[in-house]
């Protein structure tokens, strides 16, 4: 291991040691936080039982499903948006405003349209991520170098083909940065959805958690929900990087 | 100790005699070290150079010999592994003097400065009264031609002109030893033909000593006194041309016999060099 | 004067777009253009809101004040320090990928409810373009403009002072700016669990006694402030690339 992966290992190793010992020793008492060993002696009892697997199940499908409609819609609108750029000029500012906004007021709007059920939530997860998506994909297409669709005339594509074969490939590196930002904002959306709605899922477990006092077990499903969200993190950069490492960067 | 001049077929000039030289350099070796611990790179081999006083010096080698690492070590930018380099009597120990100015082969030019800030950045930093900086720049603009463009900035500019931005940012400042670094090679052959009357205008008005590194053969033989061709990596110097042409000269001079011989006569010593480096993948 | 005329067709057509939504979901889901900007200027002549509104800037001053000061602190030092940079790099982006709703009730256990907990909020959320924008900034200062200000015989104080921080500005900017849009959205987050006061508040109260017409005056005034700070910094951020 080089000497900056040991060093980020004894970083990180030296940080939960610290936390460990201040709740030890009832600096930081269980009322606020509960140690990292419980913690993680929480998560292992959860799945143990069991009994947190039909939320599990619950929310990922909920995150997936806002993942891809993130994914999708973004892509889209940001081919539209970059297609017309009389309205990319008008739009820009807004795009940056949007992050500003809770997006999740609109909640109660999608309650009434859609129904007391998990189609809010899809909704709501896929409205986080999407204005990243659609930002990344503009980005993209905009640094696709025009040679390269020039290349495409010389072979006489059709705008299609062209677009599939080349400006798809050509732009990936930044939608990729696009779908990264989806993932992150779809699990925010659909949790945080779930932790108000309250119906089913993750984040209904952990808010009657927290409401009933119980540290232990609300603690335990942050920890799980936090390895979750690392490894859809860590399998992510292993793909970009072997997308980078062959494709190079943009 | 210098490079001797070997007469070609022309008739060519014998180098000038030495009247207190500039710049001396003695048996520079310099080893970049390998991240891993390995063995290092050798970019430069027990090399000599001396530079006359109000001479035009080019140097021309194959990618990857060790050119720019020579510029940066004559500078004082760098510390060689081996061997020491004096400008003007006084050894460099890893900076670089007043008197002494360079001109990279990217584009060094501040973006977050208009043309006429950037051109006073240096000589803002040192003591100079402000009419006198008035005046220095003024003329430092005006002389690259960048009058109508004094209050514009880099990102406005095409590389030509960045570059002549950075010239005179260099030449404000007076310098004794001119250093460029490849400094057209982003530019296209006509611009840089042009580029090179400019530099030799610079050179004739300011009297100064002037290093210029080059992989063009045309602008090597056009610009300068002397050539020195380097090999392939390590790099040391195979060889001295002295190209005997008149002080006043311009790209003109393309149209001269000699100069075909000149440049038949480099690339007679080159090929072999650049082919090695090529296999090596530095071309 | 196209690009006026452009936005002002651009807001005609989200009006219509609004207007049809209304009819076709009904008063229960939305309320029409006109209803919600009649609700917007009762709204703004009300003391009582204005109070609220004091109280969000006040926990999203504090919020972004921290977010610059703590963030530009450590962006700066990750750019400078080739090893601390390269140690603290992939801790940081693992730290940005966590939903930052895990750490919403580790928050208020900590802090409790009030001022202190909505600008923890406001700055865990504001702070890391800071930090990863500034570093980059710094990092991508092209080696030659080091050697440039070496062969000028500059000090290394000078240098940070008169090149790198300059050179590293844009970038840095755009990490403020990016870092303020979402402090604002961290301190409304925070106001929806934390507080009492407060537009995130105001939000949640007429969301829960379904007041379609107040929720909505209230995102419309949201996003107009939002939009309008938005399009002013991106105007400094286009002067600071001096783009032609």
């Amino acid at each position: 291991m080089s000497r900056v992966a040991l060093l980020r290992l004894a970083v990180v190793v030296g940080f939960v040691a610290v936390v460990e010992l201040l709740c030890r020793l009832g600096v930081i008492t269980p009322l606020t936080m509960i140690p990292p060993s419980a913690m993680l002696l929480s998560l292992v009892h959860l799945i143990a039982d069991g009994e947190v697997n039909a939320d599990l199940v619950f929310t990922l499908t909920n995150i997936a499903a806002a993942i891809t409609l993130s994914i999708v819609s973004g892509f889209i609108l940001g081919v539209i948006i970059h297609a017309l750029p009389r309205l990319r000029r008008v739009v820009d500012p807004l795009l940056a405003a949007y992050y500003a906004v809770p997006t999740f007021v609109f909640y109660p709007l999608l309650l009434v349209v859609l129904g007391v059920n998990r189609l809010p939530l899809i909704v709501i997860g896929a409205m986080f991520g999407v204005v990243g998506m659609t930002v990344s994909t503009i980005d993209g297409i905009d640094r696709i170098p025009r040679v390269l669709m020039k290349t495409a005339s010389a072979y006489d594509m059709n705008p299609i083909t062209a677009a599939l074969l080349i400006k798809l490939p050509a732009a990936t590196p930044h939608l990729f940065t696009g779908v990264k930002l989806a993932v992150t904002y779809s699990v925010i959306g659909v949790v945080a959805g779930e932790f108000i709605l309250s119906i089913a899922g993750m984040g209904r477990s952990i808010a009657f958690a927290y409401n009933d006092l119980d540290n232990t077990k609300m603690y335990g499903l942050l920890l799980l929900l936090l390895t979750i969200t690392t490894l859809l993190n860590v399998a992510l950069q292993l793909i970009e990087q072997r997308l980078y490492k062959r494709w190079g960067r943009a | 100790m210098m490079a001797v001049a070997r007469p070609s077929e022309a008739d060519v000039e014998p180098s000038a005699p030495i009247a207190g030289a500039t710049l001396g350099a003695e048996g520079i070796t310099h080893v970049f070290a390998s991240a891993a611990g390995g063995p290092g790179v050798k970019a430069l081999d027990n090399v000599d150079l001396t530079l006359a006083r109000g001479e035009f010096f080019s140097v021309i080698g194959p990618s990857g010999c060790g050119k720019s690492t020579l510029l940066e070590i004559a500078s004082g930018l760098m510390v060689p592994t081996e061997g020491q380099v004096s400008f003007e009597g006084n050894v460099l120990r890893g900076k670089v003097p007043d008197g002494i100015g360079i001109v990279f082969q990217e584009d060094a030019s501040f973006a977050w400065l208009s043309v006429w800030d950037n051109v006073a950045f240096g000589l803002r930093r040192r003591s100079v009264d402000p009419a006198e900086i008035r005046r220095r720049v003024d003329y430092a603009v005006a002389f690259m031609g960048l009058q109508d463009f004094s209050q514009s900035y880099p990102a406005q500019l095409s590389g030509g002109m960045r570059q002549r931005v950075c010239i005179a940012r260099t030449l404000v400042l007076q310098p004794r030893l001119i250093l460029l670094d490849e400094p057209f090679g982003a530019l296209d052959q006509q611009t840089r033909l042009l580029m090179g009357e400019e530099v030799l205008r610079l050179w004739r008005e300011t009297g100064a000593t002037v290093m210029l590194i080059t992989h063009s053969l045309d602008e090597a033989a056009m610009l300068a006194d002397r050539v020195g061709i380097m090999s392939a990596r390590p790099g040391r110097f195979i060889e001295t041309l002295s190209t005997g042409w008149p002080r006043e000269r311009d790209s003109g001079i393309v149209a001269d016999p000699r100069f075909g011989e000149l440049t038949a006569a480099m690339w007679s010593l080159l090929r072999a060099e650049s082919m090695r480096s090529m296999r090596r993948g530095g071309a | 004067m196209t690009r006026r005329l452009d936005s002002l067709w651009f807001a005609l057509g989200v009006i219509a777009l609004w207007q049809a939504l209304y009819q076709i979901a009904g008063d229960e889901a939305l309320a029409s253009p006109w209803q919600t900007l009649r609700q917007a200027a009762e709204m703004l002549a009300s003391a009582g809101f204005w109070n609220h509104v004091e109280a969000t800037f006040e926990a999203f001053g504090w919020a972004v004040l921290l977010s610059i000061v703590l963030g530009l602190a450590i962006g700066l030092v990750l750019g400078f320090s080739k090893l601390a940079g390269e140690v603290f790099e992939p801790i940081l982006n693992a730290l940005y990928a966590i939903p930052k709703i895990t750490l919403y009730p580790v928050i208020l256990l900590f802090f409790g409810l009030g001022l202190p907990a909505k600008v923890a909020f406001g700055t865990i959320h504001g702070i890391f373009p800071i930090i990863l924008l500034s570093m980059n900034g710094v990092r991508s200062i092209r080696p030659v403009v080091r050697k440039t200000a070496r062969a000028l015989g500059l000090s290394g104080s000078e240098t940070i002072r008169t090149i790198l921080l300059p050179a590293a500005l844009p970038e840095i900017f755009s990490g403020i700016r990016i870092g303020f849009a979402l402090t604002l959205l961290g301190t409304l987050i925070g106001e929806l669990f934390a507080s009492n006061r407060g537009i995130g508040f105001l939000l949640l109260r007429a969301a829960d006694r379904q007041d379609v017409p107040m929720t909505m005056a209230l995102i419309l005034f949201l996003f107009v402030i939002a939009a309008a700070a938005g399009a002013g910094l991106l105007a400094i951020d286009r002067k600071l690339h001096h783009k032609a």
